[in-house]
C-alpha cells in the first residue's frame, strides 16, 4: 500500500538574526490513508513547523532547506504556488489551537462555510448554503440554522472549534491536520472534539494528523504515533506499542512525566528541557537530558531503525537499534 | 479539631446593569453558596471546568474580592470582613500562586526584588538579612542564586513560576491558594513543579488549596477534592473515594471525559448534554438537570450537599 503521505528527511530552517534555528531536522513520517497518527512532543519540538512544512506554508525567514513531501504520489515540494493553493482546503486541510481567532470576526460563520465551499466544492448561493447548514449539524451544533448567522464571538470556544472541524472536512479532503485541536478547552468539550473528529474523520475517509502534547489524547483517538523531541521524530509505532513497549528515553520519560487518573505512581521528570535549537546538541539532541547517554551519542546523530515491524526507533541505547 | 479554614456560604454575585428603571438587575451568580474546611497540612483540590467559579473562590479567599456574602474564617478570624490595616497584617499568613507564571511577574523587577518584596513589606528584616534570606527561599524553590539578579524576559516559564511560587512562600505562609499553578506549563516542567509543591508542603507543613482543572494533577497532589459546577460544589470527598466512587453525575461525566494515557484503558462514558448555562440563569433545583441524562422530575427541586459516606458528601437527589 503507498502510503497517502510521505515525509521523507523534511528539514525546516529559520534564518533570524542569533543565527539559524534548526526546527525540524530530517523528520520522516508516514500516513496511511484514513490513519489516524499523533505527533507528539513537548512546546518547541518542531511538530507545527512540521505541520505547516507539509502544507508549505513556511513564510520567511525560515525555509524548507531538504527532504521530500510526497502527497498522493507527488512531491508537494516541487508543486507550483498554484497547484498548492488547489490541494491546501481541498485536499489537504487544517484545524488549529484557537478556533475563535482562526474564523473571521466579522463575518456570520455560515457565510464563511458557504465561501468554502463556493470556492473548493463549485457549489451555487443556495447549494451552498443548504450544504453548510447540513455541515454544522453534521459537527453536532445543535439549532444551525440560528448558530449559522451568528458571529464567531458569539459562540463558545467548543463550538467554534465545530465550525472549524465542519470547515476543514467541507471539501472532502484525503488528510486533515488538526494542530492541538483540544488545547484549551474544558475535559468533557474537548472530550467532545475527539469523538468529532474520529467520527467525521471516518465517516469521510480523511486520515487526520493530530498533533498534540497530550499522550492521553493519543492513546484516545490514534492509530500510529510519532513522538518528536527538538525537532527530531525520535520514536514511531502504533498506538498500542507505544504505549505498551516504548523504547526511546524521551518517550519512556515524557510516560513518566504525567500524573494519571488511571493508577499511582511516582513521576519521575525528564531532566532539563528542550535545548536551543539555535544551536542544537550534536548527534542525538536528547543526549545532553538522557540518563542513557554515551560517548557515542553525541558523535553523530543515531540512525532511525526499525526494532519491530511498524516500529523505529532513533536511539543507539535501544538493543536492536544499533547498527 | 478546628479546622485552619472554615468556608461558609461563601457567595459573590457581580451585579449586570440593570435593563430598565423598574426592573431587578441581574447579576452573575459567580459563586452562590460555597461552603468547605480544610485542616492544617491537609490540600484541597477544587476542581470544575471553565466558569464554574472556582477561581473566583481564590479570589474572596485571598480577599482580592470582596464576597457578597458568607464567611472566610481563617485560624479564628473571618477574613471576609476584616478591615484593610488588619487584613495586610494578616496577608503574610496566607497566599496566592497563578496560573500565568509571567503575567504575575513585574517585568522591571529583578528576581531578587521581587522575592525581597514580600520580606518587605510583611517582615523586619533589614538589608543584607533580607537579601540573605532571599538566597535561601530561591534555594528552597529550586533556583540557583545567580539568577537573583534576572530579569523576567531572561527565564524560562518553568523558572518563572518557580519564581511566584518563592514569593508566595517568602514570608513563610500557613496557606496557600494555588490557582492553576501548572496549566501553562509544558509536560516534564508540569512534572517537576507538581513535585516541588508536594516537597514543600512536606518541608515547610504547608496547607493547600489546589484549584485545577487538570484532574489528574489534583489527583496527585490532593487529599481531598471538591467538585465545582456553575458556583456550587456539587461533591466532596476523599481523593481515593472521588476518584474510585464518584457519585454525582457530573462528577462522574468529568472522570470519564479525561484522556487517559494508556490505549487499553476503556471508559464507559457518561455524557451530558451541550454545554454549562449562564450563571446569569442559574436553573432551580438541581443546577446540571438540564444537562444531566439521568435527570428525573424530582430534580428540580432543590438539592443541598448531604453526607452519603463519612466524609463524602454528594448534592443529588438520585444518590
Amino acid at each position: 500500500m503507498t502510503p497517502l503521505l510521505d515525509l521523507r528527511d523534511v528539514t525546516v530552517h529559520f534564518d533570524t538574526d542569533e543565527g539559524t534555528v534548526q526546527a525540524v531536522d530530517g523528520a520522516s513520517l508516514l500516513v496511511g490513508a484514513g490513519e489516524i497518527v499523533g505527533l507528539v512532543g513537548e512546546s518547541g519540538s518542531g511538530k507545527s513547523v512540521t505541520a505547516l512544512a507539509i502544507l508549505r506554508l513556511i513564510r520567511p525567514p525560515g525555509r524548507i532547506v531538504a527532504g521530500a513531501i510526497e502527497f498522493d504520489g507527488r512531491d508537494l515540494l516541487q508543486a507550483s504556488e498554484d497547484e498548492m493553493r488547489r490541494i491546501r482546503g481541498s485536499q489537504i486541510s487544517m484545524v488549529f489551537q484557537s478556533p475563535r481567532t482562526s474564523l473571521n470576526p466579522v463575518i456570520p460563520v455560515g457565510r464563511q462555510i458557504e465561501r468554502l465551499l463556493r470556492v473548493h466544492a463549485g457549489l451555487d448561493g443556495g447549494g451552498a448554503r443548504r450544504r453548510a447548514l447540513a455541515m454544522l449539524a453534521e459537527a453536532g451544533i445543535a439549532e444551525p440554522e440560528r448558530r449559522a448567522a451568528q458571529y464567531p464571538h458569539q459562540l463558545s470556544g467548543g463550538m467554534c472549534q465545530r465550525v472549524m472541524i465542519a470547515m476543514a472536512l467541507a471539501a472532502s479532503p484525503r488528510l486533515l491536520i488538526a494542530d492541538e485541536p483540544t488545547t484549551g478547552l474544558d475535559v468533557s468539550i474537548a472530550a467532545q472534539i475527539l469523538d468529532l473528529l474520529r467520527d467525521l474523520g471516518r465517516r469521510t475517509g480523511a486520515a487526520i494528523l493530530l498533533i498534540t502534547h497530550d499522550l492521553g489524547v493519543v492513546a484516545g483517538i490514534c492509530d500510529r504515533v510519532a513522538v518528536m523531541h527538538a525537532g527530531q521524530i525520535v520514536e514511531s509505532a502504533g498506538v498500542h506499542r507505544l504505549f505498551k513497549q516504548p523504547a526511546h528515553p524521551y518517550t519512556r520519560g515524557l510516560l513518566r512525566s504525567v500524573p494519571r487518573l488511571d493508577r499511582d505512581f511516582t513521576m519521575e521528570p525528564i531532566a532539563g528541557a528542550v535545548p536551543s535549537l539555535l544551536d542544537p546538541p550534536p548527534g542525538c539532541r536528547f543526549a545532553p537530558r538522557c540518563a542513557l547517554a554515551m560517548d557515542a551519542c553525541t558523535a553523530c546523530r543515531p540512525p532511525i531503525v526499525a526494532v519491530a515491524p511498524g516500529h523505529s526507533v532513533a536511539c543507539l541505547a535501544v538493543e536492536g537499534a544499533r547498527r | 479539631m478546628t479546622p485552619l479554614l472554615a468556608v461558609d456560604d461563601l457567595r459573590k454575585h457581580f451585579p449586570l446593569r440593570s435593563p430598565g428603571a423598574w426592573l431587578r438587575p441581574a447579576s452573575v451568580r459567580a459563586v452562590d453558596g460555597v461552603s468547605f474546611a480544610l485542616h492544617a497540612g491537609e490540600t484541597l483540590g477544587l476542581v470544575g471546568e471553565s466558569g464554574c467559579g472556582k477561581s473566583t473562590v481564590a479570589r474572596c479567599l485571598v480577599r482580592t474580592l470582596d464576597p457578597t456574602g458568607g464567611r472566610v474564617v481563617f485560624d479564628g478570624v473571618d477574613l471576609a470582613t476584616l478591615e484593610d490595616e488588619a487584613l495586610r497584617r494578616r496577608r503574610r499568613d496566607f497566599q496566592m500562586v497563578f496560573q500565568d507564571p509571567t503575567a504575575s511577574l513585574n517585568p522591571r523587577l529583578t528576581v531578587q526584588g521581587m522575592v525581597e518584596e514580600p520580606l518587605r513589606l510583611h517582615t523586619d528584616l533589614a538589608g543584607d538579612d533580607r537579601r540573605g534570606r532571599v538566597v535561601e527561599i530561591l534555594e528552597e524553590v529550586g533556583l540557583e542564586a545567580s539568577l537573583a539578579r534576572r530579569y523576567p524576559h531572561q527565564l524560562s516559564g518553568g523558572q518563572r513560576q518557580r519564581v511566584n511560587i518563592a514569593r508566595a512562600i517568602a514570608t513563610r505562609p500557613r496557606f496557600l491558594v494555588l490557582d492553576e499553578p501548572t496549566s501553562a506549563l509544558d509536560v516534564s516542567l508540569r512534572a517537576r513543579v507538581i513535585l516541588l509543591l508536594a516537597e514543600l508542603r512536606a518541608r515547610l507543613g504547608l496547607t493547600y488549596l489546589f484549584i485545577s482543572h487538570d484532574l489528574s494533577t489534583v489527583k496527585y497532589l490532593s487529599n481531598r477534592v471538591a467538585v465545582m459546577y456553575l458556583g456550587a460544589i456539587v461533591e466532596e470527598a476523599s481523593a481515593t473515594d472521588l476518584f474510585a466512587r464518584p457519585q454525582h453525575p457530573y462528577t462522574r461525566a468529568l472522570l470519564s471525559a479525561v484522556p487517559v494515557p494508556d490505549p487499553d484503558v476503556r471508559r464507559d462514558r457518561l455524557v451530558l448534554h451541550g454545554e454549562p448555562p449562564s450563571p446569569i440563569a442559574v436553573p432551580t433545583g438541581c443546577r446540571l438537570r438540564g444537562r444531566c441524562p439521568l435527570a428525573q422530575p424530582i430534580c428540580a427541586e432543590p438539592v443541598a450537599l448531604r453526607e452519603i459516606a463519612p466524609g463524602h458528601r454528594v448534592a443529588c437527589h438520585l444518590v
